[in-house]
């Protein structure tokens, strides 16, 4: 194994790690509101169930770009990549979706935690509620474009 | 696309058809009573209160009891039942339950007091039971537990803390009493805790040995009973047998009435329905011969009612002027394709009157973005079936649900049409299937109609801003018609044209540049008057914008700083562009994620279990995938409708419409004449 491949695997890990450690906790968060919520009023689970989930999404990016990186760099077929260089800026790649996944799904966690408190308290406001966490995936969002644009560019 | 007209009516009518009247409103179900809309220190309001909570105590009760029938005699239904929408009933059949009330209010005291008794039988049960575990301990004492001695001796029955011998106990025992000293001591039982001791000695004695055995901490039973223990665990034994056998007749005295559910849930819905007709009866003010409603019906429905009212109750009906738009409630009526979003646009906030209503437009957009989102051809088929078969198996399920399904059913449709525009059917699921299983090479067999986004996510990224832009456009459009239907030709070219010419102009400008030459990948020329135009368009939108912004202001030094802080709202039009990049990054979760498990399926390689395998995986994994991904396609979509489309010009705040109608909670009542 080349050094290249090291750095560019180590990106691949990095961001399913990261970006899956930071949806594990805003589920996590918000899932002990939702169960909070249910135990009231079990009639609004699918409602706390939904507002639970979003903070889930960056964990799929992340596995995302670990898939293109892994497809790219040669791991899952296809000749494995031997430069430094190249495998350096795969790890660059993977890094805002890494980051970024991490922090904002904490966040997105906590935001859903407030939201799961409007739906406890009016149930109607539902469609105004899931809008709060969906604010702070645009950012994931735009972290992953980057990282699939970077890795997708990068010419071995 | 379109907010129905409404007509606010006066309703004058003599007292004594005042139920007669409200009743019919009820059953028509199309008036907004405007509840203290008159004020008039001539007229009374009746207090309708105590008949108002007798009805809901009624309803109330009827709730509870088909609850306990629910968990006595569960009825079989599937798992979707609560789909299944309510029951239908004719209005005989209505009146024919509501006749025998008294009767069904007699069925639910008795089921209600089965119930308090059965929760009483299981209060004894539980007594009982603490009891005879309480007296485990006591089960080799012979004698009462509350025995005080015979003529001669005495007995101490009790326990002592720890672990004590008999032996030791008769020596604490017979510490200073003169001998010989008769006392027997006797250990019954012993746990880690405590032992339990009878000790047996002379009366004279009693008191010194009391005392003695207190000071080893010796302690008479808290609640002795009067009885040889042995039997009294058998009396608490045979006691909960009785209560046993005592909930299950019970029980089966409540599920006897299993099959009166029908009507117990008639009768529940009827003292709802009743309720609400007090409770608005309670805010209508009457003279002492005469009462005063006044209610908003939809305009085309306007005559059809005084007329009724008029004919059957002598009311007058006047139609009044609508005056103030303020509190018109709104009710919307689309086509039969987007009136399904309605319930969207409900989430964010209905259009007041004098509005546009966005449904018509919003449904477009709406159904198109989410099959971008998702863009996958299986999905999309999946999806679409699945609400298909459900709207076709219920069809009588609740209104906003039946929506929601219609609308999850075409933009399954749309998602299945991006899905073949990009190529991808549960992924690559077709490929792999014939790489795996039946040694498939070469070319892919399900080829994109259009492109693959992975291949060329740059491209993708430029189409999806594009559509961004023009769903932009549409919305600064409508805020164009708006500002035209109300006469504010200034408005409309000072805040609307003007940012069509700006936005315009600069998208213009930036085709042709290096920087979108080299995102696109291909540098597009455009003649020379077309850059000048563009270059005209921004620069007159600009001037436009920074000279009319401010045009409220009769300061012009204040009135040009606004304009120029607008102009730097074409920050905002960039970000909200770029927010559209959502649309090819979800596109890309769900084509890749997909590909994941289509490759996870196919690692058995070509044998039966590996067919095994790649069958269960599949299904696990599509139905996971189709899951989280739409509900990303919903919320986003979602969230690109409310936030950049309706903050260009849409700002809710209209309140729906509440006709006065029947309150059903399990019937639905079907009428029998034509009113």
């Amino acid at each position: 194994m080349t050094l290249g491949m090291v750095f560019a695997l180590t990106g691949a890990v990095l961001s399913t790690a990261l970006a899956g450690w930071g949806s594990a906790w805003g589920v996590g968060m918000a899932g002990q509101a939702a169960a909070g919520v249910v135990a009231e009023d079990p009639d609004q689970f699918a409602k706390v169930l939904i507002l639970q989930l979003l903070p889930g999404t960056q964990g799929i990016y992340g596995l995302l770009v670990t898939f293109i990186t892994l497809s790219n760099i040669g791991v899952l077929g296809g000749t494995p990549i031997t430069d430094t260089n190249v495998g350096l800026m795969y790890m660059l790649a993977c890094l805002p979706i890494a980051i970024v996944g991490l922090i904002s799904a904490y966040h997105q966690g906590r935001t859903s935690v407030a939201s799961i408190g409007i739906v406890a308290k009016k149930p109607d406001q539902f469609g105004k509620a899931m809008l709060f966490p969906a604010m702070v995936e645009t950012y994931a969002i735009l972290a992953l474009l980057v990282s699939i644009l970077a890795i997708t560019n990068i010419k071995a | 696309m379109a907010i129905v007209k409404m007509q606010k009516l006066s309703i004058c009518a003599n007292r004594k058809n005042r139920k007669g009247v409200l009743e019919t409103l009820q059953s028509l179900g199309c008036v907004e009573i405007i509840e203290d809309g008159i004020e008039d220190e001539n007229l009374d309001i009746s207090d309708t209160h105590e008949a108002r909570a007798r009805f809901e105590k009624s309803a109330e009760s009827f709730d509870r009891v088909l609850k306990l029938l629910a968990s006595y005699a569960p009825e079989k239904t599937g798992a979707l039942a609560s789909l299944a929408g309510p029951e239908m009933v004719t209005r005989q059949k209505l009146n024919e339950v509501a006749g025998e009330s008294s009767r069904l209010q007699s069925d639910v005291s008795a089921i209600l007091k089965d119930d308090r008794e059965i929760t009483e039988c299981r209060g004894r049960i539980l007594k009982d039971r603490n009891q005879a575990e309480a007296l485990v301990p006591w089960m080799n004492l012979g004698i009462p537990m509350n025995t005080e001695g015979t003529k001669t001796t005495a007995v101490l029955i009790g326990t002592v803390p720890e672990t004590m011998t008999a032996e030791a106990l008769l020596a604490a025992a017979s510490k200073e009493i003169p001998e010989p000293a008769c006392i027997s001591a006797e250990v019954l039982s012993q746990t880690g805790e405590m032992t339990c001791v009878t000790v047996v000695c002379l009366k004279k004695d009693r008191d010194k040995v009391e005392e003695n055995l207190r000071s080893v901490g010796f302690a008479r039973p808290s609640q002795p009973v009067n009885a040889v223990p042995a039997d009294a665990v058998r009396e608490c034994e045979e006691d909960i047998r009785a209560q046993e056998e005592r909930i299950k007749e019970l029980e089966a005295d409540i599920v006897s009435y299993a099959d009166r559910r029908e009507d117990f849930r008639i009768a529940a819905d009827y003292y709802r329905t009743r309720a609400e007709k007090y409770r608005v009866l309670g805010t209508i003010p009457q003279s002492k011969s005469a009462f005063f409603l006044e209610g908003w019906v939809p305009a085309d429905q306007a005559d059809r009612i005084a007329k009724l009212l008029s004919d059957r109750y002598g009311a007058i009906v006047e139609k009044e002027d609508n005056g103030n738009e303020e509190d018109e409630p709104t009710l919307l009526a689309n086509n039969a394709f987007s009136r399904n979003v309605e319930g969207v646009l409900a989430s964010y906030g209905l259009p007041k009157h004098g509005r546009v209503d966005p449904t018509f437009v919003m449904s477009i957009f709406y159904v198109i973005f989410f099959g971008m989102m998702l863009s996958d051809g299986g999905y999309g088929i999946v999806m679409a079936i699945g609400c298909a078969v459900l709207l076709k198996k219920y069809p009588r399920m609740a209104e906003g649900t039946a929506k929601m399904l219609k609308l999850f059913f075409w933009c399954g449709l749309s998602t299945a049409f991006w899905g073949f525009m990009y190529g991808g059917f549960f992924g690559d699921a077709i490929d792999t299937v014939a790489k795996t299983f039946f040694g498939h090479t070469g070319d892919p067999i399900l080829k994109p109609l259009w492109f693959e986004p992975l291949k060329d996510p740059m491209r993708l990224l430029i189409y999806c801003m594009l559509f961004g832009l023009i769903h932009l456009f549409t919305g600064l459009a409508l805020k164009g018609y708006e500002a035209l239907m109300n006469h504010d030709y200034v408005g409309f070219f000072s805040d609307i044209v003007s940012w069509f010419l700006f936005i315009g102009g600069l998208t213009l400008m930036l085709i042709p540049s290096d920087i979108f030459a080299s995102i696109a990948g291909t540098k597009i020329v455009f003649p020379p008057a077309v850059n000048l135009l563009a270059k005209a368009m921004a620069i007159i939108g600009a001037l436009t914008i920074l000279v009319m912004s401010g045009r409220g202001r009769r300061n012009w030094g204040l009135r040009i700083a606004l304009g120029a802080y607008d102009i730097y709202g074409v920050s905002s039009w960039l970000s909200d562009v770029l927010s559209y990049s959502r649309l090819l990054a979800l596109g890309l979760a769900t084509g890749v994620i997909a590909s994941v498990i289509n490759m996870m399926a196919s690692m058995g390689g070509r044998s039966v279990v590996g067919v095994i395998m790649f069958i269960v995986v599949f299904i696990l994994g599509h139905t996971l995938n189709l899951a989280i991904n739409a509900l990303g396609a919903y919320v986003h979509t979602n969230r690109l409708q409310f936030v950049e489309f309706f903050g260009k010009f849409y700002d809710g705040g209209g309140s729906a419409f509440r006709p006065f109608k029947a309150v059903n909670k399990y019937i639905e009542v079907k009428e029998d004449s034509s009113l």
